[in-house]
């Protein structure tokens, strides 16, 4: 059964020539009680899909259905079952955290008495407990997500929209959301994470959908994505950057493939042909030539490695001039 | 499709009836009280702002402008009360662009809410507060011996005046504050165009001592009409030498502005928001 089903949803902003499609034909499904990572960089489509998909914009072509409800034509029912979590905390900063809540329940269409309760529950798994009774305003960048997220959950919603949850939070606040996504999951919840961060839709995605340009470039989960680019790569770092082509020599000497090199990090990468021999035989070699490492290891493709592979470019990088282009029209996708 | 099975805990999902419009308004109305008595702004301009004005006009310009016949400060009042009521426009604008602002519009849109409850509730809130506003000069003009001279029916219906003007000026305010999107910009586009429209109007001065051109401007004016309106319900003293349409149907002048205001503005406003919340 799917929570979530898109089929060529597009939407178009701006007209004539300076018009940019920032969605263009996109379909998707997602299982009940799995979770959706939705990953692309900046003015990639992400946002605009969510907006689309829960019922803030109409798309100008194809039809989507949320909780089994449809986007365009049942609007309300799609509301009534879904919660949306934005890049940007909306809350009211004047109110306190509990009043904030309580608003939010009572128009969910909660009782008073059910809206309160429901915050109080709320304002305690979100360790809010304690500032719940000064206004938001005063809440530092991480309380303030927890409680927009808080706000999003006041009727346990079949279906969760997370747009970018986690973008600008600290590591430690980031960790925290992450937990209670898990929870929410466990719990039973469908949930749709845009993210621009590789390793949070590794950590958090049952299925991934890479999303560039407006247009669906590959999906599947984190493994097939991974199997997509081949197999294991040896990574070094050397601990002097005058090593660097000293390094890169050697490692190039028993591959087939490209070494990489970023001299920011100092760190090498090139496809391993022949697994951990091949691992050995560059150890030795460094070593014979001197050269000082302060890491080196066989792992396996990364998201970034994926990102690459499909779009010529990382991840977070900055997109290109189009699709600045597109962020711009677009709001804050 | 489970579609019975997610049918949540919540109310009618599907036809927003309007007894869910009236509630979902006054919590809106709530949440906008609530916040705006947290922020100084709103206090100075409630509490401080109203004393503030009748003091200054009554016994610092009052010694200076002479008004020939009228006891000043039994003229000024109603002039002081339409220009605060015009100044409704300011919470109004700031209101809306800061919710636009924040994107707490988005979350309001993606709840199973009534959609018009967004500016109803405004409506609601701002109207609250300029009443309270409009109370606490009624008080400070009765201390600086300013009174009502008609009765309680006049009264309450020069009360009602002053309120549909508010009514009519924070369309007006919905519209600046939808469109600039600042709040800051919202804060002072709002006001600035307004003080050379009271000032040109008999709420401080009669128009018979400005040039032949101003006077026809300000005897037409609406912020005119409503003073004079104000003056005539309150009973309070005036002078109208002006032949003037609106100067001799002063209450028919200032209903009709107001209706024309709200019917220019209104739908006006509304447009703004759905435009500006489906970007």
């Amino acid at each position: 059964m799917n929570a979530i089903s898109a089929e060529g949803l597009m939407k178009t902003f701006g007209s004539g020539e300076k018009a940019v499609r920032a969605v263009d034909d996109v379909g998707l499904t997602v299982a009940e009680g799995t979770v959706l990572g939705l990953l692309g960089p900046n003015g990639a489509g992400k946002t605009t899909t969510v907006r689309m998909l829960t019922t803030l914009l109409a798309p100008d072509g194809g039809r989507a259905t949320v909780a089994g409800h449809d986007v365009v034509t049942q609007p309300q029912a799609v509301r009534a079952s879904i919660g949306l979590s934005g890049q940007f905390a909306a809350i009211d900063e004047n109110l306190t955290g509990r009043e904030n809540l309580w608003m939010f329940g009572r128009l969910y269409q909660l009782s008073s008495k059910q809206a309160r309760r429901r915050s109080d529950e709320l304002l305690e798994q979100f360790s809010l407990a304690e500032a719940a009774d000064r206004p938001a305003k005063t809440y530092s960048g991480g309380m303030r997500r927890r409680l927009d997220l808080a706000g999003s959950l006041l009727i346990h919603p079949k279906v969760l929209f997370l747009d970018e949850p986690t973008t600008g939070l600290d590591p430690a606040s980031r960790m925290e959301l992450w937990d209670v996504i898990r929870e929410r999951v466990s719990g039973g919840a469908t949930i749709m994470l845009t993210t621009q961060y590789l390793e949070e839709a590794d950590a958090l995605a049952d299925r991934i959908v890479v999303i560039d340009h407006g247009r669906i470039i590959a999906e599947g989960t984190a493994d097939e994505l991974k199997a997509k680019v081949g197999g294991e790569r040896i990574e070094v770092v050397v601990h002097d950057p005058a090593a660097l082509s000293t390094a890169t020599e050697i490692l190039q000497r028993g591959s087939a493939g490209e070494c990489s090199v970023d001299e920011h990090t100092r760190r090498l990468t090139v496809p391993a042909a022949t697994g951990s021999k091949g691992l050995v035989q560059v150890i030795r070699d460094l070593d014979a030539a001197e050269v000082e490492i302060d890491d080196i290891g066989l792992r396996r493709p990364t998201l970034d490695d994926v990102f690459l592979h499909l779009t010529g470019r990382f991840a977070e990088e900055e997109p290109a001039a189009e699709a600045v282009a597109q962020g711009v029209s677009s709001g804050n996708d | 499709m489970a579609t019975t099975e997610h049918a949540p805990q919540v109310g009618s999902v599907q036809a927003v009836g309007i007894r869910q419009v009236l509630s979902d308004t006054m919590i809106i109305a709530w949440r906008n009280i609530r916040g705006s008595l947290r922020v100084p702004d709103t206090q100075i301009y409630m509490f401080i702002q109203p004393i503030m004005f009748v003091l200054l006009f009554a016994y610092v310009f009052g010694g200076a402008i002479p008004v020939e016949g009228v006891n000043y400060r039994e003229f000024l009042m109603a002039g002081i009360f339409v220009q605060t009521m015009a100044f409704a426009v300011a919470p109004a604008s700031v209101g809306l662009s800061d919710d636009m602002h924040k994107g707490l519009i988005d979350r309001f849109r993606s709840l199973p809410m009534a959609r018009s409850s967004v500016i109803a509730g405004r409506v609601v809130s701002d109207l609250c507060s300029q009443l309270v506003v409009l109370v606490i000069m009624m008080i400070c003009g009765v201390i600086v011996g300013w009174g009502v001279h008609n009765g309680v029916g006049p009264f309450l219906a020069g009360v009602g005046l002053m309120l549909l003007f508010a009514f009519a000026m924070l369309w007006v305010g919905a519209v600046i504050g939808l469109s600039v999107g600042n709040p800051q910009v919202a804060a002072s586009a709002g006001l600035i165009w307004l003080f050379p429209v009271v000032f040109l109007s008999n709420a401080f001065v009669p128009p018979e001592t400005m040039p032949a051109l101003v006077q026809t401007i300000a005897e037409w004016n609406p912020i005119s009409s409503m003073v004079a309106g104000a003056r005539e319900l309150f009973g309070n003293e005036s002078i109208i030498v002006s032949d003037a349409w609106p100067m001799q149907n002063p209450v028919a002048a200032a209903l009709i502005w107001c209706l024309l205001i709200t019917v220019v503005f209104a739908p006006l406003a509304v447009r703004k928001y759905k435009a500006a919340a489906s970007k």
